[in-house]
C-alpha cells in the first residue's frame, strides 16, 4: 500500500543514560512514519529498538534531538502537553498486555475512552464493537484472568485502537503468544496499518513478522543501519 | 474525577481485606475520640455549670484590693500633700452601709444581689460539740442568688421569714449529731455569745464537706451573735448572663471601692486546669488516630508498589500525574469516610454506654451520671481530622504514584 502523509519523524534523536556507566541507547537515529505504513524495527537484543519506540511514542524523551507529531515538535512540551498527544494520537501495544486486572475486557477498553471524555454510551457501544471486530464477543464482561494470552493481547490492541490513533505503537506485541495467538495478532496489526489515515510501527525479533512489513528499519547498537 | 474513583474503589475493593484493618483503625479512633471529647467536654461543661449555677456569680467582700485614701488625698488630687503617722481608727470589720451598695446594684437589669455575713460557730447539742460556718443572710434575697433552695429535703428558706431564730442546716451535720427537724441547739460564737435556734430545714448537696459544715440563719441574728450590728461581710450577686459577670464586677468595685470578684476571676485556676485537661486529651484521642492514619499509608503505599505497572500503563494511555495522584488519594478519603460513616456511630454507641454508668465521686454522697456533650463539635472535629489524617496518609504513596516514569516500568516487559 502506498505510504501518505508524514504521520511522525524523528530528526538526530539521541538517547544516553547518564550515571556511573553511561550508556547510549539510541544514536542519530532518523526516521520518517507515514500513513498508511506498516513498519517493522528489528534488531539484536539491546540494540535500542524498544528506547526508540518509547521516543516515538512520547513516553521516554531524547536527550537530544526532535520528535515531530503530526508536523509538532514534541521536545519543548511539558509532561500533560505530551500525555495529551498520547491519548488522541497514539496507541500502545505491549510485550505484555498491561490490562488492568480488576476491570473487564469491556471497562479496559473503556479506560481510554472515558479518560477523552467520550459520552459513556458512545464509548460503550465502541468498546463493545472493537471486541467484537477481534473476535472476543463473548468475553467482554471477562476479567483478564480469565482469558488467554492472545485474548488478552486482542483486548490490549482494542484499548489501542479505542481513541481511533494515527499511530499504533506496539513492542514485542507476539512476544508471548504461542504460535497460533501470534499469527492472529500479526494479521490484525497489518491490517489496522492499511487503515485509512493510521500506521503502525512494531517493535519484534519476529523475522517472518518483520518481512510481511512495509517497511524494516534495522538499528544496531543504537543505530539505524538500514531503513 | 468519577473515572478515578471508579479505579480507585476497584483497587480498594480489590485488596478488601487489608482495606477492613486499614479502615478499623479510623473507625476505633473516630469512635473513641467521639466518646472521649463528649466525657471530657460533658464534663467540663457540667463543671462549669455548677460552678456558674452554684456560686456567686460575683461576690462582694468587705475588703480593698489596694489601701484606701486618705480623704485629703481625693480633696486635692494634684496638692503636694503628705500624711504621716496616720493611725486609722479601729472598727468593726465588714462592708459598711451594704444597702447603699444594694441600691447600686440594683440599677442593673436583672441583677439580684444579697447580703450575707458569715463566721464561724460552735454548735453545741445534747454534749458534743461541731465547728460550723453560719451564713447570715436575708431569707427572701438569699433564694434568688444562691440554690440552696433546691437542696432542701426538708422545710424551706422561707421557714426562716416566719421563724427568725430558726436555722437551716446541712444533712450530714444533722447525721453527725443525730439531730431532727424541730430540735433546738446552741451556737456558740467566738466572742462568747451563745444563742438557741430551732432547726427549720435541713439541705442536702451532696458535697459531704458542705453539708456537714454551713449553715443558714438570718442575718440579723448572725450579727447579733457575732457581734457586727448592720454589717454583712460579702455581698452574693447574680447577673443574667453569666459571661458578664467579668464586666460588671469591676464596674461595681471601681464604684464601690470593695474587691468585687467575678466567678470567672475566683475559678481562674480550675479554667486553666481544663484547659490542660483538654490539651492533654485531644493531643491522647489524636495519636489514635495518627496511628490509624499509619494504618491508610500502609495500605496506600503497598497498592502504589503493587499497581506500578497500572499506573504506568494509565499514563501510557493517557492519564496525567495529577489523575493518578487523584485515584490514591480518593482511595485515603474513601477510607477516611468509611471509617467517619462508621466510627460516628460507634461513638454515640459508646457514648450511650458511657451515659449508662454512674458514679459516685470522692465527697459526694449521691450518685452521678457520666455527663456526656451531645453537641455536634466533637463529631465535626472527629471527622475533620480523621479525614486529613487519611488524606495525608494517602498523599505520600499518591506522589510518588505521580512520579512514576511509565518508561522505566513498561521498558521491563512482562
Amino acid at each position: 500500500m502506498a505510504a501518505g502523509d508524514v504521520l511522525l519523524s524523528g530528526e538526530h534523536i539521541r538517547r544516553v543514560l547518564t550515571g556511573d556507566v553511561p550508556a547510549t541507547l539510541v544514536d542519530d537515529a532518523n526516521l520518517e512514519i507515514r500513513t498508511g505504513e506498516f513498519v517493522a524495527i528489528i534488531g539484536p537484543s539491546g540494540s535500542g529498538k524498544s528506547s526508540l519506540l518509547y521516543i516515538l511514542g512520547l513516553l521516554d524523551r531524547p536527550t537530544s534531538g526532535e520528535v515531530m507529531l503530526l508536523g509538532q515538535a514534541t521536545s519543548a512540551l511539558n509532561d500533560d502537553a505530551r500525555t495529551a498527544l498520547r491519548l488522541k494520537h497514539l496507541g500502545f501495544v505491549f510485550q505484555a498486555h498491561f490490562l488492568l486486572p480488576e476491570f473487564t475486557a469491556l471497562e479496559n477498553v473503556l479506560l481510554p475512552m472515558q479518560r477523552a471524555g467520550m459520552p459513556d454510551t458512545e464509548a460503550r457501544a465502541r468498546a463493545s464493537s472493537l471486541l467484537t471486530d477481534l473476535g472476543l464477543k463473548d468475553k467482554q464482561n471477562n476479567l483478564p484472568r480469565q482469558l488467554s494470552g492472545g485474548q488478552s493481547q486482542r483486548v490490549a490492541i482494542a484499548r489501542a485502537l479505542a481513541n481511533k490513533p494515527s499511530l499504533l505503537l506496539a513492542d514485542e506485541p507476539t512476544g508471548n503468544l504461542d504460535t497460533h495467538s501470534s499469527a492472529a495478532v500479526q494479521d490484525i496489526l497489518r491490517g489496522l496499518a492499511h487503515e485509512a489515515g493510521r500506521a503502525v510501527v512494531v517493535v519484534t525479533h519476529d523475522a517472518a513478522f518483520a518481512k510481511s512489513a512495509d517497511r524494516v528499519i534495522k538499528i544496531v547498537d543504537g543505530r539505524i543501519v538500514a531503513t | 474525577m468519577r473515572l478515578e474513583a471508579a479505579i480507585a474503589v476497584r483497587h480498594l475493593m480489590a485488596r478488601k481485606r487489608q482495606s477492613l484493618v486499614s479502615v478499623a483503625g479510623i473507625i476505633l479512633g473516630v469512635a473513641f475520640f467521639c466518646a472521649i471529647a463528649a466525657m471530657m467536654r460533658g464534663t467540663e461543661n457540667d463543671f462549669i455549670k455548677r460552678l456558674v449555677d452554684n456560686s456567686p456569680h460575683i461576690t462582694i467582700y468587705d475588703d480593698f484590693r489596694t489601701a484606701r485614701q486618705q480623704p485629703l488625698f481625693e480633696l486635692y488630687p494634684a496638692g503636694a500633700v503628705e500624711l504621716k503617722n496616720v493611725k486609722p481608727l479601729p472598727e468593726n470589720r465588714g462592708i459598711r452601709g451594704y444597702q447603699q451598695a444594694l441600691d447600686f446594684l440594683a440599677a442593673y437589669p436583672g441583677v439580684r444581689a444579697s447580703p450575707v455575713l458569715a463566721g464561724q460557730g460552735l454548735v453545741n447539742f445534747s454534749g458534743r460539740d461541731f465547728g460550723i460556718t453560719l451564713n447570715g443572710m436575708i431569707p427572701e434575697q438569699i433564694k434568688d442568688v444562691t440554690t440552696i433552695s433546691n437542696y432542701m429535703i426538708n422545710g424551706s428558706v422561707d421557714d426562716l421569714i416566719v421563724n427568725p431564730e430558726g436555722i437551716i442546716i446541712g444533712a450530714e451535720l444533722q447525721r453527725k449529731l443525730s439531730l431532727h427537724m424541730g430540735n433546738v441547739i446552741t451556737i456558740t460564737a467566738p466572742g462568747g455569745q451563745v444563742r438557741a435556734f430551732k432547726i427549720v430545714g435541713v439541705f442536702r448537696t451532696g458535697r459531704a464537706g458542705y453539708d456537714e459544715s454551713q449553715t443558714f440563719l438570718h442575718i440579723k441574728r448572725v450579727q447579733a451573735l457575732l457581734n457586727r450590728p448592720d454589717r454583712a461581710n460579702t455581698i452574693i450577686v447574680k447577673v443574667p448572663d453569666p459571661y458578664s459577670a467579668f464586666r460588671i464586677a469591676a464596674e461595681v468595685e471601681q464604684r464601690l471601692g470593695y474587691k468585687a470578684v467575678s466567678w470567672v476571676e475566683a475559678s481562674q485556676d480550675i479554667m486553666n486546669a481544663l484547659a490542660v485537661r483538654n490539651t492533654i486529651m485531644y493531643s491522647v484521642v489524636s495519636a489514635v488516630l495518627v496511628v490509624a492514619a499509619f494504618g491508610i499509608y500502609n495500605v496506600i503505599s503497598t497498592v502504589v508498589m503493587e499497581k506500578q505497572r497500572d499506573i504506568a500503563i494509565l499514563k501510557a494511555l493517557g492519564y496525567t500525574a495529577r489523575q493518578v495522584k487523584q485515584i490514591f488519594l480518593i482511595q485515603g478519603a474513601c477510607l477516611g469516610v468509611f471509617g467517619c460513616g462508621v466510627g460516628i456511630p460507634l461513638g454515640m454507641l459508646l457514648m450511650l454506654g458511657l451515659g449508662q454508668v454512674t458514679l459516685k465521686p470522692p465527697g459526694s454522697t449521691e450518685p452521678v451520671n457520666l455527663p456526656l456533650d451531645w453537641g455536634a463539635g466533637q463529631f465535626l472535629v472527629a471527622a475533620v481530622f480523621a479525614l486529613s489524617a487519611a488524606l495525608l496518609a494517602a498523599y505520600l504513596p499518591a506522589r510518588k504514584a505521580a512520579k512514576v516514569q511509565p518508561v522505566d516500568i513498561l521498558r521491563g516487559g512482562a
